[in-house]
């Protein structure tokens, strides 16, 4: 899954173990300068570590991009309820695969993360949330946390601090919804992975009804290296406000796929064409989904642009999980814009009706506008469909559903009409002239 | 019900990593691990599953109707899954569906005959810089042709008749 050696213009701080032999052993992690962070973190106090953290600039890796330092620090760590670190390795997004790197060539770091977190925040327990399909993995962190206890570095009194913390395995078993991260909970205790009611939000009632840091795999990965190294240096590796560096999973019609270490507002264009290697068989570039399927679709010709949360947002669509979908010019945009939507119409949890009909008509509607079936006036429907959906589902898939129909439609309207009226769109004709 | 000593070991765990008062919460990956051997949520594992956690019965189908990977029958000795969503669909995984489909002559959750094989269509399983990419059981496969396929059909095939042989 790794290319021998890491792109020149990859910056390898969270991947920088991956290359080393045996780097999922305790030993390698030790030996470079493995739990040094969390040992710094003992020594600072909860308000400083979150401090350090917020200078970071760091933000969710997950998708949504929430600063990683403002939500620890809405933790009541006065509270007498007990406080719990979930770590959300529920990897779903189509287009992502980085959490599943980070997990099999380092998964001590994130156990590192998850401890300076815990410190932060005096929590008592924490539960890594794996998707069931990742059972592998498993394997390979209980093996760690195995170790980590071995050490004295989880369980009773980790080290002489005083500090009690224990690190355990969750597998989920099957369900998109379930990275939502109340959906996570819901799943965690023991139910259905249908959203809560958000506020209360997990900082004050997540696991259990306890106070709860809950952060994908990456953002806790990039912990130690902040705390080593400082939130300032983090922070500078980035642009304004988006600190530090980012697994990009680069997939579809590149030369050479691959999850690259780059730093945050690494140009678009450049990721493809020279990272990845370009665009396969000397193809011309059509468009690029830059964050996982449920950011809005690019044209080529937006691409130009620096990848970190806040450039995405001005152009109109999001970083999300750095998932990079590339797409030349064979490619069919109804025929993916109709997967996308299959995809959501599969996994709503169909607690709440716009979203549970909303996917159901989008898929239908774009299925038989790409098998040649649509009937005058379907590309209104999905329009229509996917803006009442925007903003009036419980939790976010909904709008993780109608933003990229809505972008698919608006972006490449021609191809949508051509399926409707029989003629060839867009991506036939290239076929035909090949 | 009495499981193998690694599934009970890998039972135990999950029960002793509960907060107090939230026995509950191991439901999830108890049904998983229990299916791994079993083969399927039977009405006998949900029985034994409700005893073990003191849930209701109805607690536990609520579980199991919702989470794609826990089934009511048992799959095949292999399970084919393979993904078509964006990022494999990209580079042929549909039509690695198709070819799967017509080699093994199942379609979506099909089992064959002698029960060797099942087949189903998913969605990302995180595999996306490598595809087209399928899991059989648990393993991953990457980068998978027809050809590469077929040659993989036949080796489980002769592994599996000869498991059954012993």
């Amino acid at each position: 899954m790794l290319h021998p050696e890491p792109h020149p213009a990859e910056v390898v701080l969270l991947t920088r173990r991956f290359r080393l032999p045996d780097s999922a052993s305790i030993g390698t992690y030790l030996a470079t300068e493995g739990y040094q962070a969390f040992r710094k973190a003992l020594a600072m106090t909860p308000e400083e570590i979150i401090e350090e953290v917020k200078k970071s600039n760091l933000r969710g890796r997950g998708g949504a991009g929430f600063p990683t330092g403002l939500k620890w620090s809405f933790v009541p760590r006065n509270s007498p309820k007990p406080k719990y670190v979930v770590a959300n390795a529920d990897e779903g997004e189509p287009g992502t695969c980085k959490d599943r790197l980070l997990m099999q060539y380092d998964p001590h770091s994130l156990l590192e993360g998850m401890l300076i977190a815990a410190r932060a925040v005096d929590a008592r327990a924490g539960y890594i949330y794996i998707r069931g399909e990742y059972r592998y993995l498993i394997e390979i962190l209980d093996r760690a946390i195995e170790e980590a206890r071995r050490h004295g570095l989880l369980g009773r009194n980790i080290l002489g601090s005083g500090m009690d913390f224990d690190i355990y395995t969750h597998s989920g078993a099957g369900s998109y919804e379930c990275g939502e991260e109340t959906a996570l909970l819901e799943s965690l205790e023991g139910k259905r992975g249908v959203p809560r009611l958000r506020p209360p939000f997990p900082a004050t009632s997540g696991a259990f009804g306890c106070p709860t840091v809950l952060n994908n795999v990456e953002t806790f990965c990039s912990v130690p290296p902040i705390i080593l190294r400082g939130g300032l240096a983090f922070a500078g590796l980035g642009t304004p406000k988006n600190g530090g560096t980012r697994l990009f999973a680069i997939s579809g019609h590149v030369n050479r796929p691959g999850v690259y270490e780059l730093p945050m507002g690494f140009n678009l264009l450049r990721m493809i064409h020279e990272v990845a290697g370009g665009v396969r068989g000397g193809r011309k570039l059509k468009a690029v989904i830059p964050g996982g399927s449920s950011c809005p679709v690019l044209r080529a010709e937006e691409c130009d642009l620096p990848m970190d949360f806040d450039s995405l947002a001005r152009a109109g669509s999001m970083l999300g999980s750095g998932g990079v979908i590339v797409m030349d010019e064979t490619t069919c945009m109804v025929k993916a814009a109709a997967r996308i939507l299959r995809f959501y119409a599969r996994e709503s949890c169909g607690f709440c009706t716009p979203c549970r009909e909303g996917t159901q008509w989008l898929a239908q509607v774009l299925t038989r506008l790409e098998r040649g079936h649509g009937q005058r006036g379907d590309v209104e429907v999905v329009r229509d469909v996917a803006r009442n959906m925007l903003g009036r589902t419980f939790c976010p898939l909904g709008d993780a559903a109608a933003m990229p129909a809505l972008s698919f439609i608006e972006k490449f309207r021609d191809e949508f009409e051509a399926h409707l009226e029989g003629r060839p769109c867009a991506a036939e004709e290239v076929a035909l002239h090949a | 019900m009495k499981f193998s000593e690694q599934t009970e070991a890998r039972l135990a765990r999950l029960i002793e990593s509960r907060p107090p008062g939230h026995l509950r919460s191991a439901l999830v990956p108890m049904l998983l691990f229990i299916q791994d051997e079993v083969g399927a949520i039977t009405p006998e594992v949900v029985e034994e599953v409700c005893q073990r956690l003191g849930v209701s019965r109805r607690d536990v189908e609520e579980v199991v109707s919702y989470y794609s990977m826990l089934r009511r029958k048992p799959a095949g000795r292999y399970h084919i899954q393979i993904c078509t969503n964006i990022s494999c669909m990209l580079v042929g995984g549909a039509e690695l569906f198709e070819h799967a489909c017509r080699k093994l002559g199942i379609g979506h959750h099909g089992v064959t005959e002698d029960g060797m094989f099942s087949l189903e269509e998913v969605e990302c399983i995180g595999a996306c810089c490598w595809g087209p990419a399928m899991q059989v059981n648990y393993d991953y496969h990457h980068h998978v042709t027809p050809e590469v396929f077929d040659r993989l059909i036949e080796q489980l095939r002769d592994n599996g008749g000869k498991a059954r042989e012993r």
